[in-house]
């Protein structure tokens, strides 16, 4: 590897960069590419939650897709409700012989509810999963294929119910939120403002939290959790409440990149998309807040770019991008100017 | 301290058998530590040393037999509830946390709120970091306290983890191979580090390191096949005909 080590007094300088950079993105980018850079925002605060937990925590997800799902189909149903005239439903509920909205369908009309259900649903899922979990003292490689088992079952449920959940396509063609007309542009660059200061708040205060002593025995429960044990600690609530933190930006990401991309579907958030997300947290960095975004938006960007040019191809090349950063880069990118872990 | 005898009784391992599914590591094994006694435990390979260790603070669950300490019985108490009532183990291994400096190691140690809530901060009560500085002092790693505990040399951890042990503030510390690893010098040094602990804890003690267990000039138990085998000075365990059988491999 390139010794990069004299970039290092750049680095308390990288998150600044990226700021300037977000700040600067609405006046020099089409409308479409603001658009694009938004979704891509939108992951990057789900990938912030990845640090946290297995970054910081060495427990390794492969299951936040369903948390983004909650997240992005919170949103979605109360879209779907908004634009309703009154006394209908949805048109794929009456396509599947519906005549009525399901009971829990009802609430999401109120966007407070909506918001708070964004907010509480998937921290909530969060820590009652992994507390199921991590208290029978079940980790490592046993909680990552329990969470993808998770991500599989959700993903299926989803489209095995097609009646409610719009199945297989997902629930798509909105046309404003909370009163904002979706297609007029003013609409579009708010969002991006929500997004960039969502992505800001999560950062500032993630970088708080591994600063403090919860931070410090999160990193002790990954290095030694009998050692944390046999210090008097019980190390299951910090794990718990990190998975809840990250359970909660992932559902935060996910209503914030259903807005942007105006479709939430089961295969943003089944298993191979809940993979994914976990490469762009390798190759920008596990350890490194900064890294996370960059890897979620280089990850995101070149499969945009790959993807239009050579759609079957993305699958092998990101596979190829997970050995090499696995096998050279153990920090991912962030490592390249960071050596040691936060 | 009372002159008593019973107040004095700080641990007392009450017949404990720990079956490994038929092969008992500890069978009906019993043992006693008055309050401030620093006490030896050796013992040939698999005599169930660190067993005895799990045991008490709760790794492993005896199928008979109670543990008291301070008279009342902790063998089915969580492991975090054992170590709240002041017993704390260094671990054969050692067991420090490698990616954490040996600061925040300390600190970790010397923290008395273990509640996960009370864990959003970073300030730290000025009793705790001066616990911490204290512990610095005493393995002399004030000078690598900035450092990454991973980054120590083999003989640096053990001390840091003895030093972690210590700052818990355990009145019962459990040390399990403590000069592991070192050399002479390190281990005389580890030697004076017990017995500067004076009667304010007590102390068990695994070694194998004869010459360590004579520095310490404390009471050996010597175990055997999970029985116990004997008690008595260094000079009466090294006389004894039995004990020198177990260690040349002659059982009787």
């Amino acid at each position: 590897m390139p010794d990069l080590s004299r970039l290092d007094p750049l680095k308390p300088f990288l998150p600044w960069l990226l700021l300037a950079l977000g700040l600067v993105a609405p006046f020099a980018l089409s409308a479409y590419d603001l658009n694009l850079l938004a979704r891509f925002m939108a992951m990057g605060i789900l990938a912030l939650g990845l640090v946290l937990i297995w970054g910081h925590g060495g427990i390794l997800s492969l299951g936040q897709g369903v948390f983004f799902g909650l997240g992005g189909y919170a949103i979605a149903l109360h879209m779907k409700l908004a634009d309703l005239p009154s006394g209908e439903i949805p048109d794929f509920m009456v396509w599947s012989g519906r005549d009525s909205l399901p009971f829990w369908w009802t609430p999401f009309s109120s966007p407070a509810f909506t918001i708070a259900a964004i907010l509480i649903v998937p921290t909530l899922v969060g820590a009652l999963f992994s507390w199921a979990v991590f208290h029978r003292r079940v980790g490592g490689t046993y909680f990552a294929l329990i969470t993808q088992a998770l991500a599989l079952a959700f993903s299926t449920l989803i489209i095995s119910r097609q009646d409610v959940t719009g199945g297989f396509n997902g629930l798509t063609d909105f046309y404003s939120v909370f009163g904002f007309g979706l297609a007029s542009p003013g609409t579009g660059s708010g969002l991006y403002w929500v997004t960039l200061a969502v992505l800001c708040v999560a950062f500032v205060a993630l970088r708080w939290l591994l600063a403090s002593r919860f931070g410090i025995l999160l990193r002790a429960a990954r290095d030694g959790e009998n050692r944390v044990r046999f210090l008097g600690y019980s190390p299951t609530p910090f794990k718990v409440v990190a998975f809840a933190i990250a359970a909660m930006l992932a559902g935060v990401g996910g209503a914030l990149f259903t807005l942007h991309a105006g479709v939430v579907s089961p295969a943003l958030i089944g298993v191979v998309p809940s993979i994914e997300m976990v490469v762009w947290v390798a190759i920008g960095g596990r350890y490194s807040l900064a890294g996370a975004i960059v890897g979620a938006l280089l990850v995101n960007l070149a499969r945009d770019a790959v993807s239009s040019a050579f759609p079957e191809l993305w699958l092998y090349l990101m596979g190829a991008l997970f050995i090499f950063v696995v096998t050279l880069l153990p920090r991912g990118l962030a490592g390249l100017v960071k050596r040691k872990a936060a | 301290m009372s002159g008593s005898a019973i107040s004095d009784l700080l641990l007392s391992v009450d017949g404990v058998t720990i079956d490994y599914s038929g092969f008992k590591a500890l069978d009906n094994f019993s043992m006693t530590l008055n309050r401030g006694e620093t006490r030896v435990v050796i013992g040939p390979n698999g005599a169930g040393k660190s067993t005895l260790c799990d045991t008490i603070i709760g790794r492993v669950r005896p199928s008979q037999g109670r543990v008291l300490f301070k008279g009342e019985e902790i063998q089915r108490l969580p492991e975090q509830q054992i170590v709240a009532r002041g017993i704390c183990r260094k671990f054969q291994a050692p067991g420090v946390l490698l990616t954490l400096s040996v600061r925040d190691n300390l600190a970790l140690a010397a923290r008395k709120d273990r509640r996960w809530w009370k864990s959003f901060g970073t300030g730290i009560p000025a009793d705790e970091k001066l616990a911490v500085e204290e512990a610095l002092e005493s393995v002399g790693l004030t000078h690598r306290a900035a450092v990454e505990a991973g980054t120590l040399a083999h003989g640096e951890k053990q001390w840091l983890e003895i030093a972690m042990v210590m700052a818990t503030g355990a009145e019962l510390l459990l040390l399990d191979e403590p000069t592991a690893g070192m050399g002479p010098a390190e281990t005389s040094r580890t030697a004076q580090l017990i017995l500067g602990l004076g009667d304010s804890r007590t102390v068990l003690v695994i070694d194998h390191d004869m010459s360590f267990v004579e520095q310490l000039a404390a009471p050996v138990t010597v175990m055997h096949q999970g029985k116990f085998l004997k008690q008595g000075s260094i000079a009466e365990v090294r006389a004894d005909a039995e004990v020198a059988a177990v260690y040349l491999g002659h059982t009787a």
